[in-house]
């Protein structure tokens, strides 16, 4: 018995640790390729080179398609946030009939292929005679993050005891300094998470951008495009670093942002949730 | 004091109905306050979600002819999608594609959920962080990557090759159902290990104890005991894993080739250059369908085995 215990707690990290190669070694090879000196990315590399980075400055589509994602990101995540608030409330502080039925709605994104959830809109937008835009786009992401961010803030309301509302309320606060002083601080980790989940979320979706952003491409179908020409990878590959990096600095920032605020209050906000 | 009609012991039809509302309207404030709170999301997720999806199931039954749409009801999209060879071939493969990767990524997550859970410690934070950073990296970006290892002249032939596993770069790898499942397995993984991840946190570690005071090993007990308490996790798993992957058109497109064309790939034509919107309505349905019912079925075999192990 003690020598299969000793046996499964050593195979455990080293199969955690290979797990992780496999994880993390595709992605290190867009760095790598990124600043190698040849335009087509085989190994033995060639050479330090910046020319792919450089490539990338002053490309107006390039800006242009980020300028598009930046816009659906904030608008998506600040939407399925708002929206993701009412739903965890609900869920969370009152019982009431049909309240599975229409949660199960709502997550329901979760367990659905993006490609429904795009052609469903796009036969609908057309139909009425609307054309294809980046609002529509901020529609379909918004679906998409709902599950996310509802989860993120359903375990933030958890953690939530509705006595510090009502003690600020018996305190003389009134209904908007009990949000303002009590519940959003509170509530602020949650709700961050929440914001940066579901950006992050719209700012990588393809497919719903693919049916539905018509002629203002988001930055995964300028990608997209690019990928269409060999000689183009590396500077994709480029781009793609930047992203990776910037996604990490904001992800790292949360973590930290999150880790401050549950020392403060004790409670953790469950980023990960 | 008058008897009401509803308070009669009665079983007429209309007294039992008249009760039956009356037991409906009752709800209370709290409950009001609630479904209050919840319909703009609701409403939302109806009208973005529930609606569109409903116009998909009309279109499936309706023809397209030519510019416009015959809408008399007619089964014969949904015959093409089922008997047509390329539509079969075609769903067939996703079918086969989405099953292999969500078994295989459920398998190879669950050593790690287990491992973050219980050995964790003090890093549990920092571990799930580590696995969701390649995540973060964009999903094309990351099918872009596997592109890169498995082309001809990519890393893992090089590898083999200088290594002197073979002699000449392996042609098979990229272009084929296994790129694609290669890929996707490694782009879902995190999908996979967070759900079993959080069911495993919820396991109460005192049963663990009463399990090994009661004299089962370890094996015995992960099998009665961790095994069967962390299945809504696995079953969650593999439902976010299957289900979404089914109607993937992007790896496919990158790595599979021709031989490793999905159903979703026939579904973009027919809204793009062959624009036939019921037939494609008509294929995603089917889709749907032919995969809900694969999950179902996965997860009845998985809860059987289990109970069947305990």
């Amino acid at each position: 018995m003690k020598l299969l215990k000793v046996a499964g707690s050593s195979w455990l990290p080293v199969y955690a640790g290979l797990y992780l190669v496999f994880l993390y070694l595709p992605v290190l090879l867009l760095p790598v390729f990124s600043v190698n000196a040849s335009a087509v990315p085989v190994f033995p590399l060639k050479g330090l080179t910046f020319d792919w980075y450089r490539s990338l400055v002053g490309n107006d589509a390039l800006i242009n398609s980020l300028w598009n994602s930046l816009i659906v990101g904030v608008a998506a995540s600040l939407l399925a946030t708002v929206l993701g608030i009412c739903a965890a409330r609900a869920i969370t502080r009152y019982k009431f009939r049909g309240r599975r039925p229409m949660t199960a709605v709502i997550m329901a994104p979760l367990f659905l292929p993006e490609i429904i959830i795009a052609i469903s809109l796009l036969m609908v937008a057309l139909q009425m005679g609307l054309g294809l835009s980046l609002i529509l786009v901020i529609f379909g992401h918004v679906l998409i993050c709902l599950p996310y961010s509802a989860t993120v803030l359903i375990s933030g309301f958890e953690g939530f005891d509705p006595a510090y509302e009502e003690a600020s309320a018996d305190l003389g606060e009134t209904a908007f300094g009990t949000l303002r002083r009590v519940t959003l601080p509170i509530l602020m980790p949650a709700i961050i998470s929440s914001l940066l989940v579901s950006f992050t979320i719209s700012l990588d979706e393809f497919i719903i951008a693919f049916f539905l952003s018509g002629t203002e491409p988001t930055l995964p179908i300028y990608i997209w495009g690019q990928l269409r020409f060999p000689a183009k990878l590396p500077g994709v590959l480029a781009l793609g670093t930047l992203m990776l990096l910037a996604s990490l600095m904001l992800l790292t920032f949360a973590e930290m942002l999150r880790r401050r605020a549950a020392r403060r209050t004790q409670i953790d906000g469950g980023f990960h949730a | 004091m008058t008897v009401r009609l509803d308070d009669r012991p009665m079983p007429f039809p209309e007294t039992r109905r008249a009760s039956r509302l009356a037991r409906w309207k009752a709800f209370d404030p709290d409950e009001i306050r609630g479904i209050r709170l919840l319909s703009p999301t609701f409403l939302y997720t109806l009208a973005f979600l529930v609606g569109p999806i409903l116009v998909v199931v009309a279109y499936s039954f309706w023809t397209q002819t030519y510019l416009t749409i015959d809408r008399s009801f007619t089964l014969e999209n949904y015959r093409i999608a089922l008997s047509e060879p390329i539509y079969r071939d075609l769903l067939l493969r996703s079918l086969y594609i989405s099953f292999t990767v969500s078994l295989v990524t459920v398998i190879f997550a669950y050593p790690i959920a287990y491992f973050i859970s219980f050995h964790g410690g003090s890093r549990k934070g920092l571990l799930l962080f580590l696995i969701t950073i390649p995540f973060w990296t964009g999903y094309l970006l990351r099918v872009m990557a596997w592109k890169v290892i498995l082309g001809y002249n990519g890393v893992l032939n090089t590898g083999l090759i200088g290594l002197g596993i073979v002699d000449k770069p392996v042609e098979s790898l990229l272009f084929s159902s296994t790129a694609v499942i290669i890929t996707l397995i490694h782009a879902w993984a995190v999908f996979a290990i967070l759900p079993i991840y959080v069911s495993l946190e919820k396991l109460d570690r005192s049963l663990l104890e009463a399990a090994t005071d009661l004299g089962d090993g370890p094996v015995r007990r992960f099998l009665r005991v961790t095994l069967p308490l962390s299945m809504p996790g696995v079953i969650g798993a593999l439902l976010i894993v299957m289900i979404p992957t089914v109607g993937d058109f992007v790896t496919p497109r990158l790595v599979g080739g021709t031989e490793g064309q999905m159903i979703a790939n026939a579904i973009q034509i027919q809204f793009g250059k062959a624009s036939n919107w019921p037939l494609g309505s008509a294929l995603t349905i089917t889709t749907m369908m032919i995969v809900t019912l694969m999950a179902g079925a996965s997860v009845l075999v998985l809860r059987s085995a289990v109970r069947w192990m305990r």
